[in-house]
């Protein structure tokens, strides 16, 4: 049902884990089936230089997550702030119809680890 | 890669000798039970054997006997054929929270119909109060369907004594023993039951071939309209080399349940030992007492994963299972039976089911010991639940909330 890109990134997710100092973290829940996924972000010179995820949630969510973090990292911040989940789901060459929702928590909780940065960065 | 099915509940594979006593039903006799002619006598007897084999395994007068397609039609009329009989008598259906869809959605149909229906709640174990069982009847109640046992975590229900209470109420009773055909004793006059439902394909039979028991002289409504077959109680020509297959996965497994019983309880024992001592937190869902279970089942939930992802790791290692995750579901939403018995949402989220059967080996248990816990391991690091220091966002309502805030 996944497609190989969808199996390669679930089985070795990329970026999988905490930044000890992220200075920004974003974390949302799906709201049709209740999984969690959450982002850590490390910038620099508004240029995303590292980002780390963990997930509760099916393969498409763990995959599309890794995915964003791939997609996400030297990006600067205007550029990550554009990225939505139909990009991620077209990186990984499609989705089955009934998880497409699962790849808006991974552009959700980048773009929520990118206000909590801009919240925290603003002053 | 070896292949571990660890999925019986879900379907078994066709037995050696029910596909052999299958196979000259095919193309050399062909013919129609219903005919006169040479052809059709070749295969009636088939079909009557069948029936006394059906009849053995449920201790019923092969009369009582019913073929059908599928275990799901069964299902439908028991409850729309009684509710279609006896809707003179009251409009009161007696359920449970837990029972398969093929029960609950054809209730919530009749509902529709402006039938009532009471859906008794379990306890945290799965199990349910017969005091509440008997309260809920009334003088309009028609049915109590209660399953034999349950497909998910194995709980095996009190029947003989719901059929004392049924009996003593006169009460039609009706039980889903789609599960317990071939892994515990069914003996439906012991047990004052009207209506049994038993499925092929859970016993070692093809898909597509179910039975019924129905008790001399209980009324029920027509399900399939049509022509005369089964003495006017279910229409279409006969699926012979399908109802010759049921027949003997009935006598096999009736000759061979204590010896199935014990083999296959050993090995699920085993393996709800292994993981309960190497995994930490995890739950064990239904009846603590494994006496209690059906002797294949075992219903866990690894906490903090979910069990779409646990079981594609599970497949990677050859190891098939099913989960009650919402995101395995169809649905969305996580499965009726672990919502029923009060799991938290996360649990139910990580529940996984594996049902053995006798073609297991100790060898595949042991695989699957070795292979689990860096499995689940591997899972909770990635997950955001393990190991986390503010509160956990899941809790209830919560979780569909779309964002958490970080405490910072
Ligand atoms: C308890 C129970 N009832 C009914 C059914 C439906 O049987 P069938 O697949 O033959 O329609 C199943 C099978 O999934 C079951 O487990
Ligand atoms: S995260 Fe639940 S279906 Fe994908």
């Amino acid at each position: 049902m996944y497609t190989d890109k969808v199996m390669d990134h679930f089985s070795n997710p990329r970026n999988v884990g905490e930044i000890e100092n992220a200075n920004g973290v974003g974390e949302v829940g799906n709201a049709s089936c209740g999984d969690i996924m959450k982002i850590y972000l490390q910038v620099e010179d508004n240029i995303i230089k590292d980002v780390k995820f963990k997930t509760f949630g099916c393969g498409a969510a763990i995959a599309t997550s890794s995915m964003v973090t791939e997609m996400a990292i030297g990006k600067t911040i205007e550029e990550a702030l554009i990225l939505t989940n139909q990009a991620v789901a077209e990186a990984l060459d499609g989705l089955p119809p009934a998880k497409m929702h699962c790849s808006n928590l991974a552009a959700d909780a980048l773009h929520e680890a990118i206000k909590d940065y801009k919240e925290k960065h603003s002053a | 890669m070896n292949k571990i099915y660890l999925d019986n509940n879900a379907t078994t594979a066709v037995k050696k000798e029910v596909l052999d006593a299958m196979l000259p039903y095919f193309c050399e006799q062909f013919g129609n039970p219903s005919s006169v002619h040479w052809a059709g006598r070749m295969v009636s007897g088939a079909i009557e054997k069948a029936r006394e084999q059906v009849a053995d395994l449920m201790n019923c007068s092969p009369a009582e006997v019913i073929f059908l397609s599928c275990g799901s039609e069964g299902d439908n009329h028991a409850i729309k054929g009684t509710a279609e009989a006896l809707k003179h008598k009251g409009n009161h259906i007696i359920t449970t929270a837990v029972e398969h869809p093929a029960v609950l959605e054809t209730c919530a149909a009749l509902e529709k119909d402006g039938f009532e229906v009471t859906y008794l709640k379990v306890d945290k174990d799965g199990m349910l109060d017969l005091q509440d069982l008997e309260s809920a009847i009334t003088d309009k109640t028609i049915l109590i369907s209660v399953m034999w046992a349950n497909n998910e975590m194995g709980n095996i229900y009190p029947i003989k004594e719901i059929g004392e209470i049924a009996k003593k109420h006169k009460v039609r009773f009706h039980t889903d023993a789609v599960q317990a055909a071939g892994k515990i004793p069914l003996d439906v006059r012991d047990a004052n039951v009207d209506i049994a439902v038993i499925s092929g394909h859970k016993i070692g039979a093809p898909k597509g071939v179910a039975a019924m028991y129905l008790k001399r002289g209980t009324k029920i409504g027509r399900f399939m309209h049509g022509g005369h077959q089964e003495r006017n109680r279910r229409a279409g020509t006969h699926n012979v080399p399908g109802i010759v297959g049921l027949g003997v996965a009935c006598e096999l497994a009736r000759t061979h349940l204590e010896e199935n019983y014990s083999y296959v309880r050993k090995l699920r024992d085993k393996l709800e030992q292994g993981i309960l001592s190497s995994i930490p937190e995890v739950k064990l869902n239904g009846h603590p007492n494994p006496d209690m279970r059906l002797p294949n089942t075992l219903n866990v939930s690894f906490n903090y994963i979910e069990g779409e992802s646990l079981l594609l790791f599970f497949d990677m290692k050859g190891i098939a299972a099913s989960s009650g995750s919402a995101c395995t579901s169809g649905s969305l939403e996580p499965s009726h039976v672990m919502g029923a018995m009060g799991v938290e949402i996360v649990l139910a989220h990580s529940s996984t089911r594996f049902s053995l059967g006798a073609d297991n080996t100790e060898e595949e248990i042991d695989f699957v010991l070795q292979e689990l816990p860096p499995i689940v391991q591997r899972l909770r690091e990635m997950s955001p639940l393990y190991n986390r220091t503010d509160p956990a966002p899941l809790t209830c309502d919560e979780c569909r909330m779309v964002t958490i805030t970080v405490p910072h």
